[in-house]
């Protein structure tokens, strides 16, 4: 098995033997959450710093739970009271965790490109856990670990994401893994919510829920981020629920085994109904799991790799 | 050089499961666990061996343990990553003796990273190591309480063998080109 990357900044520069080997890594780890200690020594004396800049309860927690049940020393830096608020710049406060010797710096941010920008300064491994509207690759790895180890395979499945794709940068990282893997993704939200380019990347596009989810096998529900209603890209929530919220109605149009998924946290009653969330084709819960067991593997394969100094470092 | 053909090989796991036999007189307490990849296989034979002799009609509770994360050597792994396998121990630990299986035993370092693992199911009543090979040249204080053949050496020695007996399997050292 061989990963030499040093970080993990995205999933579209990942080639799919690499996505491949992630996945497969991730699955041993899931079986050890069912042990009485649930807690391996691989990664000993690495220290692992979650560097946030944006509000984060279960990505940073998975990180955290992830790092800990490789016996890494954790350290959380929220931003809100840190030096950042003295005005000390980025990389100066990355520079500053590489100083204090740590190894693989986990960090989110509002600019997208910001974990490339610290990759290139650093000799930490860096792992971008969300940066503006880019990618979050460990979410998008995790979809396709639960579409994978639900529907056992990739090739040919049909995915569709609802909802605004132009902020989400989990649907970025699922389009760029999922059409790697010959899956034929759908998208499906308001006009305003789609990037006109998105069809380049090989993805069909539906203005029409109704439509839209007919024989699809998997539904990958988005967040509707209310923080950016006061742009007014769509006219009201109550005409988004009308036209694209996932209720028991239109799941009826879906094939019976179709799976529903979603990124957290949700909008109960706004993108999903309680009913729909609460049913027994979705496994959000599930994804939360298969977060930490993926989040292993990425941690796992980026300590090994640093051993041999030899890795590829991000273009 | 060949140490075993697959007459001597099942002989010698006919005589490692007579003398475990000997020391575990409660069967209901005992379990096998082989250790990934060859060790599973001389546990899954042995563990046939020893309901054939005693004629049990029930399986012996079996597992299989990957030691990749227990590693002391994971830091010096370089670009080539150490592929983790299942580790897949479905009984409860508690109270039962445990014979641990590996096919070779060398440095001892595997074994001491087998017992972490172990550690971490919960407390066996006992662990007892069984293999099928001692190479010698150990790093460890670890030694086996059942030993097949003892045949020390510093070249790799190889076991080739499945789940069922054929007439192909054997045990060999690799000379240092790596051939027979």
């Amino acid at each position: 098995m061989s990963f030499n990357r040093k970080d993990l900044l995205g999933l579209e520069h990942l080639d799919k033997t690499e996505i491949q080997t992630i996945i497969d890594s991730a699955r041993p780890f899931k079986n050890m959450f069912t042990r009485s200690i649930k807690k391996a020594p691989a990664l000993v004396g690495k220290t692992v710093v979650n560097l946030f800049y944006e509000p984060s309860t279960r990505t940073r927690t998975s990180f955290e739970v992830a790092s800990k049940r490789l016996s890494a020393d954790v350290v959380n830096i929220a931003t809100a009271t840190s030096s950042v608020v003295k005005g000390e710049s980025l990389v100066d406060t990355a520079k500053t965790l590489e100083a204090m010797k740590a190894d693989i710096i986990i960090i989110r941010h509002t600019l997208a490109g910001t974990p490339e920008l610290l990759a290139k300064n650093l000799n930490a491994s860096i792992i971008n856990a969300g940066d503006g509207f880019h990618e979050h690759p460990t979410q998008g790895l995790l979809d396709l670990y639960t579409m994978y180890e639900k529907k056992k395979k990739i090739e040919g499945l049909k995915v569709l994401l609802v909802g605004d794709i132009l902020h989400s940068r989990v649907a970025k990282s699922n389009i760029w893994a999922l059409t790697k893997f010959g899956a034929k993704v759908r998208v499906a939200g308001p006009p305003t919510l789609i990037p006109g380019k998105i069809s380049e990347l090989g993805v069909e596009v539906f203005y029409n829920l109704d439509e839209a989810i007919k024989d699809v096998d998997v539904i990958n529900i988005l967040r509707i981020q209310m923080e950016r209603q006061q742009e007014n890209l769509f006219p009201s929530i109550h005409e988004y629920v009308e036209l694209y919220q996932l209720t028991k109605e239109r799941l009826a149009k879906a094939k019976p085994d179709v799976l529903i998924m979603h990124p957290g946290p949700m909008n109960r009653g706004i993108e999903i109904t309680s009913e729909v969330a609460d049913c027994s084709s979705a496994v959000i819960n599930e994804q939360v799991t298969n977060g930490i067991a993926v989040r292993m593997a990425v941690l796992y394969l980026l300590a090994a790799a640093r051993k041999g100094e030899n890795y590829v470092h991000s273009n | 050089m060949e140490l075993l053909n697959y007459k001597q090989i099942d002989n010698e796991i006919e005589k490692l499961a007579n003398e475990i036999l000997k020391r575990n007189s409660d069967i209901e307490s005992l379990a096998i666990v082989g250790i990934q990849t060859k060790g599973v296989n001389v546990a899954k034979r042995l563990s046939e061996k020893i309901k054939k002799i005693k004629d049990l009609s029930k399986e012996i509770p079996f597992g299989i343990l990957d030691i990749t994360l227990y590693r002391d050597d994971l830091h010096e792994a370089g670009a080539d990553i150490p592929t983790i396998k299942d580790t897949d121990i479905p009984f409860d630990v508690n109270n039962k003796n445990i014979i641990l299986v590996d096919d070779v035993l060398y440095t001892g370092r595997t074994i001491r990273s087998a017992l972490d693992v172990l550690k971490d199911f919960g407390r066996p009543k006992s662990i007892q190591l069984a293999v099928l090979v001692d190479r010698g040249y150990r790093e460890l204080p670890i030694q086996p309480d059942y030993v097949g053949l003892v045949h020390h050496t510093k070249n790799r020695i190889c076991v080739n063998m499945g789940n069922e007996i054929s007439d192909s399997d054997k045990v060999y050292v690799e000379n240092e080109n790596g051939s027979l």
